[in-house]
């Protein structure tokens, strides 16, 4: 590997699809991010699938994480999974947090949400578990 | 010279419109990796046609949402639009939030658009080192006016007119009184002055301050930057902004300024490469090569000076002139 390379920050897109407006949980991971030296396009509240899957094309991410504290999580999450494979693009890893019942984090696991954290989640984990998902993607 | 066929598949796709290799190329780009060197050779002569307009100014004063109106008037234009927003890197971590792109609220389906978020990475000047190489590849994958939203500057940071043909200086009212404008640095590179948040009392005051000091004296080549008042919330002097960036475009084309600006911004480029480069490995050989350690270790113990040093390692360089 040359020798830049592997010192080049890990870029993730922090988005909130939906309606939802609690943006505190996903500001923090943000900012957690920042802190352990990762780039964090934040592209905050009421995105689309649509314009999460195009944003994280354009700034050519490694990472996705998608924050959800309304309920809307059965849909919206699926929904960009969906387009991130339909524009052959499903090999960006995504991860979630926010108020998410146990059975639908593994069903959503299961539909190819890499990782998934509830409120009180610790930043080292959250921080450490990015660090992973970006890496086996790169 | 540059045959089609001989062309990296990666620079091909760029061509072809391929927005991830794009997104990717740039990439590569910010991180200097190997394949990059060859995407820039391959594209640059395709490039250095289109406006390179930066929009810069200090923190907050609201450069993203005014590029926000700028592409949708571009778009009416029927003119496809590459943004480039950079904000700072921490310079303890390195890391960076990058969040110009909350204000931008284009409609995902629009192909004739491309936003992407740079972090400055350590460099200062209100830009990244890979700003530029950026802006040529969105050339060369076909928008036709690139936007450079620079990080919110002080200033002293006035690097965007090593990259932009025209720099828009963002203010807005109550930013300080008639002297703070004579200060040097960022007044000076203006090409149009907008005075934003026009909503706000003290507009007018702030566009006379500004009206005045352009009338001190213009720029070299007869060029004297219009003072624009515009809102984002609501509306206004969005068009008005677009036109006075298009008349000092159509000013370099008429005066044969563009030659020159672009001439000079050529020869920055290259002086930035090599400090870098030539600073990069001379760093290193400074604690390895034994004879540059020497040189180090008497300066250390006082016997030579850091100037006599540098002039000693400059001089091959320095000898031609
Ligand atoms: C503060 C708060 C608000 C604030 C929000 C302020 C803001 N700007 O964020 C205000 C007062 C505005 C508010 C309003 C409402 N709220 Co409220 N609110 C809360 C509360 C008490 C705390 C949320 C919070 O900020 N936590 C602190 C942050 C740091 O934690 P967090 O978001 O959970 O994030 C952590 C993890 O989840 C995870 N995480 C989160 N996002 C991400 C993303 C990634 C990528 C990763 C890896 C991890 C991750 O990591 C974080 C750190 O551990 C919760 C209850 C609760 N205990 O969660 C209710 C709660 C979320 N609200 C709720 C409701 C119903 C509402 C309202 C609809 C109330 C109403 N009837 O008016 C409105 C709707 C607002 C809107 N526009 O959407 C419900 C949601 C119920 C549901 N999901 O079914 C909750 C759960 C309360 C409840 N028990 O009923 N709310
Ligand atoms: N009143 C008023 N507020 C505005 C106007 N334009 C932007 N703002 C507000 O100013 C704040 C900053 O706007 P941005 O567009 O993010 O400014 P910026 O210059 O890009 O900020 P940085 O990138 O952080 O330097 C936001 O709260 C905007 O809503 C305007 O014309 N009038
Ligand atoms: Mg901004």
């Amino acid at each position: 590997m040359p020798p830049h390379e592997k010192d080049a920050p890990i870029r993730v897109l922090i988005a909130k699809p939906g309606l939802d407006g609690h943006d505190r949980g996903a500001k923090v991971v943000a900012r957690a991010l920042r802190d352990a030296g990762m780039e964090v396009i934040y592209a905050g509240l009421r995105q689309t699938p649509e314009e999460i899957v195009r944003a994280a094309l354009e700034e050519d991410v490694d990472l996705i994480g998608l924050s959800i504290l309304s309920g809307a999580h059965m849909a919206l999450f699926p929904k960009v999974l969906q387009l991130l494979k339909r524009e052959h693009a499903g090999d960006i890893p995504v991860f979630a947090g926010g108020i998410i019942p146990d059975e639908d984090a593994r069903r959503l696991r299961k539909a190819g949400i890499r990782a998934i954290f509830g409120p009180g989640s610790s930043l080292e984990e959250i921080v450490s578990t990015a660090r992973k998902l970006a890496r086996t993607a790169q | 010279m540059t045959g089609a066929a001989r062309l990296p598949a990666s620079a091909r796709a760029i061509l072809d419109g391929d927005r991830r290799a794009l997104a990717r190329a740039i990439s590569e780009a910010e991180d200097d990796r190997p394949g990059a060197a060859a995407v820039a050779r391959a594209l640059y002569p395709r490039t250095g046609r289109v406006p390179i307009v930066g929009i810069t100014g200090p923190l907050g004063v609201g450069k993203s949402s005014l590029i926000n109106l700028l592409v949708n008037r571009l778009r009416e234009l029927d003119r496809t639009v590459g943004i480039i927003a950079v904000d700072p890197s921490s310079p303890y971590t390195g890391g960076s939030v990058l969040g110009d792109r909350i204000r931008f609220e284009r409609s995902a389906t629009d192909a004739g658009v491309f936003f992407r978020s740079m972090a400055s990475r350590g460099e200062a000047g209100g830009v990244a080192a890979a700003t530029r190489e950026a802006a040529r590849l969105m050339e060369a994958a076909g928008f036709d006016v690139i936007l450079v939203e620079t990080v919110g500057s002080g200033q002293v940071d006035i690097a965007i007119r090593n990259i932009a043909t025209s720099s828009v200086v963002v203010l807005v009212p109550h930013l300080g009184d008639e002297v703070q404008t004579l200060k040097a640095g960022l007044f000076e590179i203006a090409d149009v002055f907008c005075v934003n948040k026009a909503d706000l009392p003290g507009a007018d005051l702030a566009r006379r301050d500004l009206r005045e000091l352009v009338g001190l004296g213009g720029r070299p080549g007869g060029w004297s930057a219009p003072v624009v008042a515009t809102s984002t919330q609501p509306p206004s002097g969005i068009e008005e902004l677009w036109n006075a960036v298009d008349a000092h475009e159509q000013f370099l084309d008429k005066s044969g300024q563009r030659e020159v600006d672009e001439r000079r911004r050529l020869s920055v480029e290259i002086v930035e490469r090599v400090r870098a480069e030539v600073g990069r490995a001379l760093a290193e050989r400074l604690e390895r090569d034994p004879v540059l350690k020497d040189l180090l270790d008497r300066v250390v113990a006082r016997s030579i000076d850091p100037r006599t040093a540098a002039d000693r390692l400059a001089r091959p360089v320095a000898r031609g002139r």
